[in-house]
């Protein structure tokens, strides 16, 4: 099954909710549609279920017009935000709905329909809870009959919309390796939309980033994590740290030390900003350190890992991930040094990559 | 000095042509008469409503606002104007004002009782309450009349003080108080439910007796809740035809209520004169329905609900 | 009836049972005495004389008339709401205040205005009148105008239930049922109309209570002929007329136990509704 998102646009009212988004899914993976409200990750996904239909851009399912088929002819599985479980019926007659619709020709027998229900419980682990009503269910419950229900269709798709939002952090992370370990077992393609990043990192096979209805960066998430397309990206998928700096040959120099800039590719020289991760951040608190000057500030944290707050001359003030084991060498209003393994440059405020403008100089324009 | 214009850098996959001031914005999408829906089925349930309304309601009314205009405008103020017609447009609508005055006292009264107070029996009360809806008009009527006339329980004892309530215009003031009822205290009923205790306890931590808490605190936030209440009764009460024709004394110019000038105009085949007085009451219900939103306007600004 | 909020006050104290004695008698007065006077009037010459009104074969007309018209009119309304609501409740367009400003204008009518719109189109001197009189079809004063005055006084009723809860409701659950391919018809059955059926129950109940006790509207339309165009409300006033109280106040006392009854189903309805819906 090969599905060609090609040039989707869709308008709503002034504003572009996707402004032309290109895309090829593959089949059986699972895709995160990640993005902060607004990037038009829950549109996308409604395009595709064919609850709303864009202004212009194709979609193609093996080959075939995926546009011009209604809502119902689309065969894919839909699970819902706040799953939409069909209130007065048990949990088991849920699952069933799907197959009990079908045309007579094309519906299976009470017998076949019953045994499916039993194999999806299993699947989604709720064996048992078949003949209850979802106001009986938890909400972890419900979510996984919502899951059940969506596949018992047998879908070429299963699109799902924020479903983990409603639920508390155990029963979320929970449920989470249960939809991977579902998709594992049925090898449907998997199309979810996120705004956690967590969640898409850890779920997906390739996770597909938005922002004001373009696409930032389609990859694998190691791929985003090591090569991010834009200060967007880097700053969206984790805690980011600013600091002044000075970029000459694609180097970022501080005061003390200076670390590769990995994005952009090719930046300007001159003055800018630079944005690194914590885990990124080393303290080095021994005599002949080298590295920007700075006092720790604050130690929190529990576990193998500490977040180490440090306060630089200017005032500003950067955290870092240190070991457990590491960060027991440190204490509030020590003297430390800090250095960065890689950075990416910020944007700036008016969206410019690389350097600032000086008067009379045209504006650059980087893809 | 270039200043290039903010929209145009903020997409960078855009190579900037534009001149200072010149926004790359979006025209604003015209709205669709309908927005989009994946569900099924508009198209037949729009369809049906609508013919089934338009037949049922539209028509009908369209009938009657075509009607009176028979003989010209000069037909219709003749037709309204007549001594009988305004004694009888002032009756039901004079007597439903009062019925919905006393009732909003009193059917705040019973819905607070109903409310706040636990006593054997309450439940039938309340149930009780409702039975104006339920009860076919010419049922209330009849009983209506029987209870007030000569003979009755309560007209007869009423006639030993000189006081005569059948056929008489108090008669239809009297039927309507049973009428309007409900509609107040199933207005009001939610509301006082509703209230904030914690508004009361506020009054009392204040050092406001009962009264004052009641009269300045409670009050106000029942206010919306009377005033739809009111104009309920108030338009149902005028236009009442079963539960008052028996009770009234259907004298022309005394004790003759609008419908049955109505029903009369129409027994001798003026069916323009009917039409009029019809129209007539429709125009003064919706006057009074504009007043009223009147009134809540001014009480929602005020309280700011 | 939710308990009130505030600590339970028994009744104690001289202003609450002031209070308590005032709401109550008024109630007595305005509402019970009239309901006890038809149970009185009605068995005042006793069981037998009250039973030989219904074997009068212009009762039994009336009261196979007035069940015909609340058959024909009820469900009549009741597809009706259950397309309005549908329509307004589960899609956006443009004009739909005003559908439903239309749909509750017959709330603000007179009865007898509600018949009088019928002879206006199709009376001897209405607008259809002349045509129907051509084609043989009679109308007005017959049982079809009776049917078309209940209709229109009780359309609002049903639709006015559904409405509000449809909306509430949403559209979520019909939108999963469709992309697991089902159909129109099938969405609705089996997903929306479980989820309103106490509300319809409802309006059905207060529908067919006022179709059945519907007086001014059919009183206009009916001719009152005796045994062929009287409902049971309209034989009630034909005997009051005619000085037959005790038979008068018998036929009020079935429509009145009709009312009790629809109160009671009501009642229990409301009891069960936000337990079976939420």
């Amino acid at each position: 099954m090969t599905l060609t998102i090609d040039g989707v646009y869709k308008q709503f009212g002034r504003f572009p909710a996707l402004a032309g988004v290109t895309l090829e899914v593959r089949d059986g993976e699972f895709l995160a549609l990640l993005g902060p409200s607004g990037s038009g990750k829950t549109t996308l996904l409604r395009v595709l279920a064919g609850l709303d239909k864009p202004d212009h851009g194709c979609v193609w399912l093996d080959g075939v017009d995926f546009l011009a088929l209604s809502a119902r002819e689309r065969r894919i599985g839909l699970v819902f935000q706040h799953y939409a479980l069909f209130r007065h019926m048990t949990a088991a007659r849920n699952i069933a709905f799907g197959l009990e619709v079908r045309p007579r020709a094309l519906r299976p027998s009470r017998a076949q329909i019953a045994a499916r229900v039993e194999e999806l419980l299993s699947l989604a682990q709720i064996e048992g809870l078949g003949g209850r009503y979802p106001a009986q269910l938890s909400g972890g419950q419900r979510q996984r009959v919502a899951v059940a229900r969506a596949l018992a269709v047998e879908p070429r798709l299963l699109l799902l919309d924020e479903p983990f939002g409603a639920l508390d952090s155990k029963v979320r992370k929970e449920l989470r390796g249960e939809l991977r370990r579902i998709h594992d077992a049925t090898g449907v393609t998997t199309i979810l939309v996120t705004h956690d990043q967590e969640e898409a990192m850890a779920l997906a096979d390739r996770v597909v980033l938005m922002n004001h209805g373009r696409i930032e960066q389609i990859g694998a998430p190691a791929e985003l994590d090591a090569a991010p397309a834009s200060p967007f990206v880097f700053t969206f998928l984790g805690e980011t740290n600013r600091l002044a700096c000075e970029v000459a040959a694609g180097v970022a120099r501080f005061e003390g030390f200076a670390a590769p800039v990995i994005c952009p590719v090719q930046p300007a020289d001159g003055p800018a900003v630079a944005l690194f991760r914590p885990e990124d951040t080393r303290l080095d608190a021994g005599p002949r350190a080298e590295g920007l000057p700075a006092r720790v500030a604050d130690i929190r944290g529990r576990g193998p890992v500490r977040s180490i707050t440090c306060q630089v001359l200017s005032g500003q003030r950067l955290v870092a991930e240190i070991a457990e084991a590491a960060a027991e060498r440190f204490e509030i209003g020590q003297r430390v040094h800090v250095t960065v393994r890689r950075v990416v440059l910020d944007a700036g405020e008016s969206g410019r990559r690389g350097a600032l403008v000086e008067p009379a100089s045209p504006v650059r324009l980087t893809a | 000095m270039a200043a290039p214009s903010t929209a145009s850098i903020s997409r960078p996959d855009v190579v900037a042509l534009a001149a200072p001031g010149v926004s790359i914005g979006l025209a604003p999408r015209r709205r669709p008469w309908r927005e989009p829906s994946a569900l099924p089925g508009f198209a037949g349930a729009l369809g049906f409503t609508l013919l089934y309304a338009g037949l049922i309601i539209l028509l009908p009314l369209a009938a009657l606002a075509a009607r009176p205009w028979e003989h010209g405008p000069l037909g219709v103020v003749d037709a309204i104007l007549k001594p009988r017609t305004l004694a009888a447009l002032r009756l039901s609508f004079g007597a439903a004002l009062l019925a919905a005055v006393v009732n909003v006292g009193m059917g705040l009264l019973i819905a607070w009782v109903l409310g706040r107070y636990r006593f054997p029996g309450r439940r039938v009360a309340d149930a009780l309450v409702d039975l104006p809806f339920a009860l076919p008009t010419a049922v209330a009527g009849i009983a209506l009349a029987t209870l007030y006339g000569p003979s009755g329980w309560i007209g007869a004892g009423l006639a030993r003080l000189g006081v005569k309530v059948a056929y008489t215009p108090t008669g239809v003031f009297v039927a309507l108080l049973a009428v309007g009822l409900p509609f107040v205290v199933r207005a009001v009923q939610p509301v006082l439910d509703d209230l904030d205790a914690s508004l009361e306890e506020a009054a009392q931590t204040l050092g406001a007796g009962p009264v004052q808490a009641f009269f300045r605190v409670i009050l106000p936030a029942l206010a919306p809740a009377l005033v739809t209440g009111f104009a309920l009764a108030f338009a149902r009460g005028a236009g009442e035809y079963g539960s008052v024709i028996f009770i009234a004394g259907n004298m022309p110019g005394v004790s003759e209520i609008a419908p049955l000038v109505i029903v009369t105009r129409l027994e001798q085949y003026d069916y323009a004169g009917a039409a009029s007085v019809g129209l007539a009451m429709l125009g003064l219900s919706l006057l009074a329905l504009v007043a009223v939103n009147a009134v809540q306007v001014a009480l929602s600004r005020r309280g700011g609900r | 009836m939710s308990a009130s909020n505030l600590p339970d006050r028994r009744v104690g104290g001289l202003v609450p049972a002031l209070l308590l004695v005032l709401a109550l008698g008024w109630l007595a007065l305005v509402i019970g005495a009239p309901l006890a006077t038809v149970l009185a009037e009605a068995f005042s010459k006793g069981m037998g004389t009250f039973l030989a009104t219904f074997h009068e074969p212009d009762a039994l007309a009336a009261i196979r008339l007035t069940l015909l018209v609340a058959a024909v009119a009820v469900p009549l309304n009741a597809a009706f709401g259950l397309a309005a609501a549908w329509s307004i409740a589960k899609f956006e367009f443009r004009g739909r205040s005003l559908l439903l400003t239309l749909i509750d204008l017959p709330l603000s009518l007179s009865p007898v205005v509600s018949g009088l719109v019928w002879v206006l189109l199709f009376g001897a001197r209405g607008w259809f009148g002349p045509w129907l009189e051509g084609a043989g079809i009679r109308v007005i004063f017959a049982v079809p105008g009776i049917v078309l005055g209940t209709i229109l006084v009780t359309v609002p009723l049903i639709a006015r239930e559904l409405i509000p809860l449809m909306a509430e409701q949403g559209t979520d659950e019909e939108l999963a049922a469709t992309t697991l391919g089902a159909g129109g018809w099938t969405v609705f059955r089996r997903v929306t109309l479980p989820n309103v059926r106490w509300a319809l129950l409802h309006g059905v109940l207060l529908c067919n209570a006022r179709a059945m006790g519907e007086f001014g509207a059919v009183s206009v339309v009916s001719g009152h002929i005796r045994g062929l165009t009287d409902t049971l409300p309209l034989h009630v006033e034909a005997l009051y007329n005619d000085y037959d109280f005790v038979g008068a106040f018998a036929a009020a006392t079935l429509l009145a136990g009709l009312a009790v009854v629809t109160l009671v189903a009501k009642t229990v309805l409301e009891r069960a509704m936000p337990m079976a819906i939420r």
